[in-house]
Parts: structure tokens; sequence; C-alpha cells
């Protein structure tokens, strides 16, 4: 076994130099920077995906702009021992001491255990998991896009004329449903009689499933769609093809759509990623959460497209006010879409109550099951 | 008579080493061919990089250090070529038979998936872990065996064409796992990301001592050894490579050539299963979408670039798996994109496919005298 590992072994090398006709000799390792703060940041898909991914790549786009900081990325990167390895690969070759590994499936076990395999090491991941008793040197940090939802929603509801909004969604979970609501209750609050009916693909990213839920939702009457899925490109396009205005989601979307697009619910990572490199920098601690909407600049809306209206513009401008004044989403009395109660008259739910991390309905005015 | 028989092998003493040379020189076109067809598929992928504007030196030296060059490269290399060696053998087996099966991805799935199921009651109970494992092991196995049985039972008994069900009933295994995962298995306590129960940190399988790569890369070793064994050296290996060679001979012959099939599509099946419970019990520690990270057609791959040869399997995996580990650091420091590695494996496995025109053509390798 081991002899023939060896031949192979020759044999790579004797390819890759070979071929070349270079010699070992020449094989160089570019050191950082004695005084250089290496970042590691890791895409579950490709950098350019319009989506989720492509947030973060224009946040450390941004982040290594600053004067300091070298940033090593690396995209397509799988939820399996692959990001182990990935994340102890910038560690041990690049001299990575932070870690940026953005997908969702990377927290537990891989991010957890590099954690406490590498303690000088800091990681935090984009999504509100960390909690008491995981390692310090992890941390979680998030952007609540609901807000910003809320704000397509208001636009979404000022754009319509046939008053019915389509809302093309992933999965029936919690993070996604209350995207969805936020969008509702956005449109509801500038237009009641607004109804949004969303379909699930039940994928993260399907984009034949999403493009035939985009169609469905336009024959069925939509006039706006909106959506939450990785990447809305697909969802966009198909709209923008078929004549109808769209709202954006996780990243800018708008030269997708020169003729229908109003905004998009986007993150803003760099406010946190550079908070973050500022902290290092001055050697003071990072915290081990830290979530925010508008109020902490950690979402935004994308510009206004040519779709947006005049009178859109001024009402999604004053609920980004309101949402940087951190102006509820959720007040009762509030029903789902089946007639239950979910929110007593009197009671309202701020932002960032952990109770909006639980929501598993959808709200009345929106067509759509999640079973 | 016995004797005359022993005569005319041991009697030439003299020759014998020349003779094993002979051996050697003409068993070297099977090393020589591959090495030379990797040599021209890094001289086009130089070009390819040339034409962007890349340097082939730096591209070939960081995927040399990102594989192998250090004791973590190796690690990195040898974790990803684990599942490979699996895989590629889900695809090798049936090939000798002449079945081109491609659905090692859903049998992997579903392996893994019944593994971490099976392991629910037993957790429950609080079994030891030498009791969950192996319940896990054989249920992951059995449903992998039973999964692309099913294929080659189709093939035989309703004529239905094996890549085709093996590629569509991968996807049914994709969705019978989502089905349960984001329904009644799914662990509440991870609403995100839907997963089953988790397999608890007492039962998950730990690294071979001072490798720091998972027992699953030893047992892929001993398997694709047991494999070829059978392939080459037993009475079943033989009748399968007749089958392989001309079904109606074998026919003919009196084998049975159904449940030559089928046998070897279920061996084909535990060994994809095999590789969903090292996913599971090795590094998920639960089922969820995540088992579907494409192992199953990565391992087409490593069986043709390995000729179907279950031997040859280890050490293609552990150069794709190489290939793979380099690519992170290709992307970090040429800043170019994950796609540069996968066109590398493409010209490779191109290259390497025409190269199979060149055996038997050079006067070199052939026996002396004929």
């Amino acid at each position: 076994m081991s002899a023939f590992t060896l031949s192979r072994r020759t044999l790579l090398k004797s390819a890759a130099i070979g071929s070349i006709g270079l010699s070992a000799g020449l094989l160089t390792r570019r050191p950082a920077h004695a005084e250089d703060l290496t970042i590691g940041i890791i895409y579950v898909g490709s950098r350019d995906d319009y989506g989720w991914n492509q947030a973060h790549a224009v946040a450390a786009k941004a982040l290594a702009a600053v004067p300091g900081v070298k940033v090593v990325e690396e995209e397509n990167v799988p939820e399996t021992i692959a990001v182990a390895k990935t994340m102890e690969s910038m560690i041990e070759l690049d001299g990575a001491k932070l870690i940026f590994p953005t997908s969702f499936g990377y927290y537990s076990p891989f991010m957890l255990d590099a954690a406490k395999k590498y303690p000088d090491v800091q990681f935090r991941h984009a999504a509100p998991l960390w909690k008491e008793g995981d390692p310090t040197n992890a941390g979680s940090y998030f952007g609540y896009l609901d807000q910003a939802h809320y704000v397509n929603g208001v636009a979404a509801g000022l754009s319509t004329k046939s008053n019915k909004l389509g809302f093309v969604a992933a999965k029936p979970i919690s993070s996604v449903l209350s995207n969805a609501n936020a969008f509702a209750l956005g449109a509801r609050s500038v237009n009641p009689k607004a109804e949004v009916q969303v379909i699930f693909t039940g994928d993260w990213s399907m984009p034949v499933r999403e493009a035939e839920a985009t169609n469905a939702l336009i024959d069925a009457g939509a006039d706006v769609i909106g959506c939450h899925v990785d990447s809305p490109k697909t969802v966009i396009q198909t709209a923008e093809s078929r004549g109808v205005k769209s709202v954006g989601h996780n990243a800018s979307q708008a030269n997708l759509a020169p003729k229908g697009f109003i905004t998009g619910a986007e993150y803003k990572w760099e406010t946190i990623y550079k908070k973050f490199a500022d902290l290092l920098a001055k050697g003071e601690p990072l915290p081990n959460f830290t979530g925010g909407g508008y109020d902490l600049d950690y979402v935004q809306n994308t510009a206004y497209g040519a779709g947006a209206s005049p009178e859109a513009i001024a009402a999604a401008d004053k609920a980004k006010e309101d949402m940087r004044a951190k102006k509820p989403i959720y007040i009762g009395p509030l029903k789902d879409n089946k007639g239950n109660e979910v929110i007593p008259a009197g009671t309202v739910h701020a932002p960032y109550d952990p109770w909006i991390d639980q929501i598993n309905f959808l709200v009345e005015g929106v067509q759509g099951s999640i079973t | 008579m016995a004797d005359t028989v022993n005569q005319g092998v041991v009697a030439p003493a003299a020759s014998a080493p020349a003779e094993f040379l002979d051996r050697i020189r003409r068993s070297s076109e099977y090393v020589v061919i591959p090495l030379f067809a990797l040599i021209v598929a890094g001289l086009i992928f130089s070009l390819f990089l040339f034409a962007l504007g890349h340097s082939p030196a730096t591209f070939f030296s960081l995927l040399w250090r990102g594989g192998f060059g250090t004791g973590f490269s190796w690690q990195n290399t040898l974790v990803r070529a684990a599942p490979l060696i699996f895989t590629g053998l889900c695809v090798a087996i049936p090939a000798r038979l002449g079945l081109t099966i491609v659905g090692g991805e859903g049998a992997l799935v579903l392996g893994g998936f019944t593994a971490a199921v099976a392991a629910i009651p037993f957790v429950h109970a609080g079994a030891p872990n030498y009791v969950v494992l192996p319940a896990m092991l054989l249920c992951a196995t059995l449903t992998g065996a039973a999964w692309i049985g099913l294929v080659g039972a189709l093939r035989h008994y309703r004529g239905i064409n094996e890549t085709i069900a093996s590629l569509l009933m991968s996807y049914i295994a994709i969705a019978i796992m989502n089905f349960f995962v984001e329904g009644a298995l799914r662990d509440p306590g991870n609403p995100n990301k839907p997963s089953t129960l988790p397999i608890g940190d007492a039962n998950m399988i730990g690294n071979i001592p001072g490798v720091g790569v998972h027992w699953g890369l030893a047992a892929g070793v001993l398997v694709a050894l047991a494999l070829w064994i059978l392939m080459n050296r037993t009475t079943f290996g033989f009748a399968a490579r007749v089958t392989g060679g001309n079904v109606r001979a074998a026919r003919a012959q009196g084998l049975s050539v159904g449940r030559l099939m089928v046998i070897s599509c279920a061996i084909a099946g535990a060994c994809a299963g095999l590789a969903g419970f090292f996913e599971v019990a090795a590094v998920q520690g639960r089922a969820n979408a995540s088992l579907a990270a494409g192992y199953g057609f990565t391992g087409i791959l490593v069986a043709f670039l390995a000729r179907q040869n279950a031997l040859a399997i280890i050490p293609v995996s552990i150069l794709l798996g190489g290939i793979a580990a380099a690519g992170g650091l290709i992307q970090r420091r040429m800043g170019m994109p994950d796609a540069t590695v996968l066109v590398l494996q493409g010209l490779m496995f191109v290259v390497l496919l025409v190269s199979e025109t060149l055996y038997g053509r050079f006067a070199f390798f052939r026996p002396k005298g004929n």
C-alpha cells in the first residue's frame, strides 16, 4: 500500500513539475507581514451568486481595503469535513487569526471543533447560534434582515396594482418565515388590501423550482415578487422577463432587473467585519455575539431601481427611519393565517426579541402553508 | 505426472529473475501510460493557466504544497480520500460486469441516514458505543446494498438501464432523507438546519492514532483490498469478469448472470452505504442534507481513473483528495475560482480516457517472442 501510494506521489510530482520543467526549489511561500492581520472567509457557494455568499464577498472586499488586513477567501466549500480542513489550512498555511465561516451548517460540529483545537484563533459565525458553554474564542454575528424585508414590503405594497404580492421562499423555518411575515406586514401597513402568496421550494438553492414558483405566482396575479432563497438571481430575472416588479434579498440584484427592480433587503456585513478587525488591531476582545439590524447598520436596502414609484420611495424611506429607531414589526393583536391569535392585544415584540427567532407561523394576509 | 508439471514450472530456475523482470516490464505499461497521460493533462492545463495569465509554476507548487507538501496537507488529503475510496468501489465493482452504476450518491445518503436513525433508539436507551456503532454499520451497509442491489435486479429482471435507474434513484434517496429529516425524524433542537437527532459524542468514531484521519480511511483501504482479492482471485470474481467480457458467453457457460449482477450491485451499494456510515459516525454526528456532498459523483471519476481496479482506487482517491485539498490553497493564494481544480480534474479524466487507446501499441510492453 505504502509503496503504491509513494509511486503515485512521485507520479503527481513528476506530472506537476516535469510538465513545467521546474525544480521543486522554486516552491515559494508568501509569508504574511508580521503586523498584518490575516482574516479567512469561507463561502458555501460561489462568491458571485447574487445572494448570501456575494453579500459576504462584497464585505470581504471592503475589509481587504483596510490597511494592515489581509483577507483570504475560499468559495464552494461544502458543509462537511472539507470546511474543517479549510479552516485548519487557513490557520496553518496562511496564519489566519480570525475566521468567518459564513454558512449555517459550518457551526456544529466543524467550527466548534476548530475553536477547541485552536484557542488562539478567533472564530465568528454568521448565524445566531453561539451560546454560553461554547468555546469563548468562538462566537456569532447576525443581521436581522426582517427589518429590510419590512421596508421591501412597504415599497412593494405601494407598487402593486393587483394587490397581490408573491414571495418565493426556501424552507419553512423561522428565519425564512420571519422575513416573509415582515414583508407581508410591511406591505399591509401601507396597503391593507395587499395579500402575499408564499411558495416554498423546499431547498436553499433550486433554480428550476424557483423559476416555476415565480411563474406560478405571476400566473396567479402577483405583480410584485419578493423572495428568500440563497441566490435570488433566478427569481428576479424571471420576474423581470415576465414584466413584473421585484424586490431583492441578501445582496444587490439591481442590475438583473433594470426595469422592474424596486429595492432589496441586503446585509451589510462590512460593518461587522470592519468592527471586528478594528477590535483585534487594538487588542480588544471580540464580542461572542453581536446582532442587529438598521439600528446598528448591519442591514440595508438596495438603492431604489426603476420600479420604485415616488410614493413607494417616500414610504420606504420613512420605514427605514422607523427601523433605525427600533420600531417593532410584530405588534398585537396579530393573527396567523389560520385565524389563531399569535400576539394578544397590548403585546409588542421589540426587534431582537428571542420570540422572533422562534416564529413558526405565517401572519394573516399571507396565503401559504408551512406544513 | 504431477512431477512433470512441477518441473515444467520450476525447471528453468536460472531464468526466473529474467522472467520476473519480464513481468515487471510488461505490467509497467499500466503505470507508464497513466503517468504519461497525467503529464499531458498537466501540460494542457499549463496552457490554460498561461491563457488566463497565471503562472503554472505557482499553481503546481501550490498543488503540491496544499495536497502533499506538509503533514497537515497529507491529513487534509487523506480525510478527503476516505469517502472516495468507498464511492469509487461502488462504481468499479459493477463495472467489472459491464454495469455503469452512477448512483452511489443515493446509497451513501440513505446509508448515512439509516445509520443515524438506527442510532436513535440505542442512544435513547443509553446503550454503549460498542452496541450503537455495529447497529449503525449494519443498517448503513444493508440499506446501501438493497438500494443498488435493486438497480441490479431492475436491470436483470426488467431490462431497465442501470445507469439511468441508479442516477434517478439517487435523487429519490436524497428526497427520502430530506422528507424524514424535515419531518418526522427532525431534531427539534436544531430549528434552522433540519437534521436527525445527534448520535452523541460518545458514539463518534475517532481518528486513527498518530494520523489525524478518521478510521474510514483504514476501512476503505481494507475493503478495497478485500474486493480486489474477490474480483481477481476468486471464482466469483472470475465469473463476474467473464460476464463483463461477454454476457452471452457467460450464460452459455452456465453462469448465473442475474445473481452475479445483483450481488455485485449489492456489494457496490454496501460500499457506498459504508461511506455514509463514516460520514455520520466520524464526521457529521447526525444525518442532514450535508450528506449529499457529491462524494458519490466524484467516485465515478475515481473508478474510471483507476480503470475499475479496486486496488488502483486507493492511490487515485488520494490523488483526487489531494487536488481537492490543494484547491482551497490555490483559491486563496492565486485568487482563482474554485472551478479551476475542476478544470484540471476534467482534463485528467479526458486525457486518461483517450490514453486507453495506447494500451498494446508499444512493442516494449509486449511479451517477448510474440
